[in-house]
């Protein structure tokens, strides 16, 4: 080279190209995709819910960095994880829950659920659901204490908090429930996050577009919930509208670290979560189920994996020769 | 593209001759009859007699979406004049390398055999440029290892070899040794010696030709160039590869983002009446439709068994520049002295194809390019999805160059790996349904028998799963492990 002086060139293994994504975009468009459903918690269950949100995303946050430190290992606070456990969390308490509490959940969901068995990546559990799995059985009385939308707009508010039952309570109990627009946008009881309907399906169609999600889990999930109770004699839509069946099959079934890589897992994993969400609901005794049929499908997770495992290209050809 | 399967090819091809895979090879060839009946029944369909010529490509899997960056599609071939030095390499092909069988001082001309070697798995290897051969040296390649060389100043005469005559070929053993003469690899980016892939063992019910001119590599526009400027030839090298090794069909596969080379191959293989035994199929425009297995997936809807060669699956595979090339040489007797090479990426002034003699230095294309607008950080043989990176510029290029891809930023360099999330993107991107996330763990735990039930081997190191990995992990990496892991 005449013109140039030689310089050192770069030598690495292929690819040289990249997508472009990385783990912090990904976790933002989840916190995206969870913004309608935190707007929506704010205008019904007021400062409370926001105080809730805020408080359990800081301190899912804060644990996380405290324990990458104390760990000495790399800090992942920066990939956005931590806040979407803490926002999936908050959207799974109820709205007048003493915020003690929902931190004592963060922390639990950061430091036993996740970094304990390694972090990102590596939880065996959903985080949030097993946080929230911990607060129900701790503290019965406080996790189903449930309040009416707009209940901060009523003159005793702060001394006396209206209290309701969530749809599903109220069916099982056997009297009248919400009409279906109230289930569709969210004019009911429940957990902050998972009662407007409509909010939740927004951000889910939005993860779908982004192809952060595929479809399989969520229309598995609801799939089998909807036919379960059609076959059980339910109305379907009851089930579907109500209790944490839409935020579970769209944000919390789908968490990438907790369910199979392949496709023919994620349907297997769905339809299970469907099968267990049902069989608390029609036969135990609480309400609602989606929780510990999340959980309980995460357990399974590898086994599932392990069973579908797809083969590899050209495999079958072999194999069906011996 | 073909680079893929040459890891695989390179070790299969010894492996099937041996004793103890005989009974597996029996079983495929069964299981080629079924799929041979079904064509059959599907040939009953159309027209007696007529073998089957897919429409519509099949399904194939996994795959990503890659910029196509194709810049230089529409810019001819420019020849780079005569360099003063060439390089030569002794090894431009999977298999043996080749002994130089010239000396020091001795006088050369275009096209004179230069490099040879015993072995069955080689091509031999011919001077590109007229003049004397200045040293035999040695040349350390990207992979590590040392090669010879033969290097020759050239005198600029390029005088051509007296013993060059265009062979007389009538039947299928006088292509083979015509094509070994040839000194011609797979084009595609592999080198595979062609000779040693179309002399297949006769037991093997081979009855398709697949003309690889899917190009999905990103940049490059090389065999598209060949499609353009020489279309004549790649049909006319299709019939008689048909004809001589007495294959009933032959698919052009190209990808769908070359419409105006799709159109004028289908009119010429209508005008020669071509259209019972040929056709041009339109691939889906993905990254890696031109891979070896993948394209023959695409093609015949066949799956080539894991660890076997395509003729297992009745299928042969070249390159459409290497298709050319054979009518070409069948033509004049010219062996392989010149490669059509795409130079193009962000660093480079005047991105182009250039047909430059084997040899040549990449700083001499370089500067025939325009030289740098930006200094290069990162010099690419290949494209980037499978290219190889360079460690300088005084390097020559090979028989089965083509690109040059001279990139003003190394991207990937800055990605720094972080913790595996379980997307499954890898999983979704794989082309060879391969599940390179649990892959990777297994690695790490050198658990050699669970990387054989994960069939690590079929990887083709196309980089699908690396590109698409939100955490950065190098998966080809851990891939290339696990191959050389389950091999020991």
């Amino acid at each position: 080279m005449e013109n140039q002086t030689p310089q050192k060139l770069s030598v690495s293994s292929s690819p040289h190209a990249h997508c472009g994504e990385n783990t912090a975009v990904i976790m933002q468009d989840v916190l995206i995709a969870l913004a309608p459903a935190a707007l929506m918690a704010a205008v019904y269950f007021g400062w409370r819910a926001v105080l809730l949100i805020l408080l359990c995303t800081g301190a899912c946050v804060l644990t996380e960095y405290v324990c990458r430190r104390v760990m000495k290992r790399p800090q992942t606070v920066g990939d956005f994880s931590a806040a979407v456990t803490g926002v999936l969390l908050a959207f799974n308490l109820p709205p007048t829950l003493n915020p003690i509490y929902a931190v004592l959940g963060s922390v639990f969901a950061i430091v036993v659920v996740k970094q304990m068995f390694g972090g990102i990546g590596m939880n065996f559990v959903n985080p949030a659901l097993a946080a929230r799995i911990f607060l129900l059985i701790s503290f019965p009385s406080h996790m189903s204490r449930w309040s009416i939308p707009f209940f901060y707009l009523s003159d005793n508010a702060d001394t006396d908090i209206v209290s309701t039952a969530t749809p599903l309570a109220q069916a099982a109990a056997g009297s009248g429930r919400p009409s279906y627009t109230d289930l569709f946008i969210g004019l009911h009881g429940g957990c902050l996050g998972e009662t407007c309907t409509l909010a939740l399906l927004l951000g889910g169609l939005y993860l779908l577009l982004r192809r952060i999600i595929t479809p399989e889990i969520p229309l598995c999930f609801l799939g089998t919930v909807a036919l379960t109770a059609l076959a059980a004699g339910q109305n379907p839509l009851v089930h579907l509208l109500s209790g944490g069946v839409m935020l579970g099959a769209i944000f919390m079934a789908t968490d990438y670290t907790t369910c199979p890589v392949n496709r023919a897992g994620k349907i297997f994993y769905g339809i299970g979560c469907g099968l267990i969400t049902m069989t608390i609901r029609l036969f135990g005794s609480l309400p609602e189920g989606v929780s510990y049929a999340i959980v309980l499908m995460n357990i399974l997770t590898p086994h599932i994996e392990a069973l579908t495992q797809s083969s590899p290209f050209g495999s079958e050809v072999r194999n069906s020769g011996k | 593209m073909d680079t893929m399967d040459t890891a695989n090819r390179a070790d299969t091809t010894d492996t099937t001759d041996s004793p103890e895979t005989a009974e597996p090879k029996e079983e495929n060839t069964k299981q080629t009859d079924k799929k041979e009946k079904k064509i059959k029944k599907s040939k009953k369909a159309a027209a007696p007699d007529a073998p089957f010529l897919p429409k519509k490509p099949y399904k194939t899997h996994g795959g990503v979406r890659v910029n196509h960056m194709k810049n230089t599609a529409e810019s001819p071939s420019e020849t780079l004049p005569t360099p003063k030095r060439v390089v030569i390499s002794m090894q431009q092909h999977i298999g043996t390398a080749c002994e130089p069988i010239v000396k020091k001082g001795d006088i050369v001309t275009v096209g004179q055999k230069i490099g040879d070697s015993d072995s069955p798995l080689c091509a031999p290897i011919h001077a590109s440029v007229s003049g004397q051969v200045t040293a035999i040296g040695t040349m350390l390649m990207p992979n590590g290892t040392e090669v010879k060389t033969v290097e020759i100043a050239s005198d600029g005469q390029q005088t051509l070899c007296p013993d060059i005559q265009p062979p007389v070929v009538t039947n299928a053993d006088e292509l083979y040794a015509a094509v070994r003469e040839s000194g011609l690899v797979g084009l595609g980016g592999a080198g595979f010696p062609v000779s040693v892939k179309i002399n297949y063992s006769p037991d093997k019910s081979v009855d398709t030709l697949v003309v690889n001119g899917a190009e999905c590599e990103p940049y490059l526009t090389a065999d598209y160039r060949e499609m353009v400027e020489s279309p004549e030839d790649i049909i006319e090298g299709t019939r008689l590869l048909t004809e001589m090794l007495g294959l009933k069909r032959a698919i052009i596969g190209i990808e769908g983002n070359k419409p105006a080379a799709i159109k004028h191959l289908a009119s010429l293989i209508s005008e020669r009446s071509l259209d019972d035994t040929m056709c041009v199929l339109k691939l889906k425009t993905a990254y890696p439709q031109g891979a070896e297995k993948v394209l023959i997936k695409a093609c015949t809807d066949r799956a080539v068994p894991v660890g076997k060669i395509p003729a297992d699956a009745g299928c042969i595979v070249l390159n459409i520049t290497s298709v050319g090339f054979i009518a070409r040489y069948l033509k004049t007797g010219m062996p392989l002295v010149t490669k059509r090479i795409t130079v193009d990426g962000s660093a480079i002034a005047e991105p182009q194809n250039v047909v430059a003699p084997i040899g040549a230095i990449v700083s001499d294309i370089a500067d025939f390019c325009g030289g740098f607008d930006k200094p290069p950080q990162k010099v690419l043989m290949g494209g980037p999805m499978m290219g190889t990176a360079l460690y300088s510029l005084d390097y020559p290029i090979i028989k089965q160059n083509n690109g040059l891809i001279f990139m003003a930023e190394a991207e990937t360099d800055a990605l720094r790996p972080t913790d595996c999330i379980r997307c499954g993107r890898c999983v979704a991107a794989c082309p060879m349904l391969l599940t390179p996330v649990n892959i990777q763990h297994l690695v790490q735990k050198r658990d050699i028998d669970g990387l054989n039930d994960l069939c690590v081997t079929s990887c083709m190191e196309c980089g699908c799963c690396a590109y698409s990995c939100p955490a950065h992990r190098p998966l080809v990496q851990f891939l290339r492990m696990a191959k050389i892991l389950v091999k020991s």
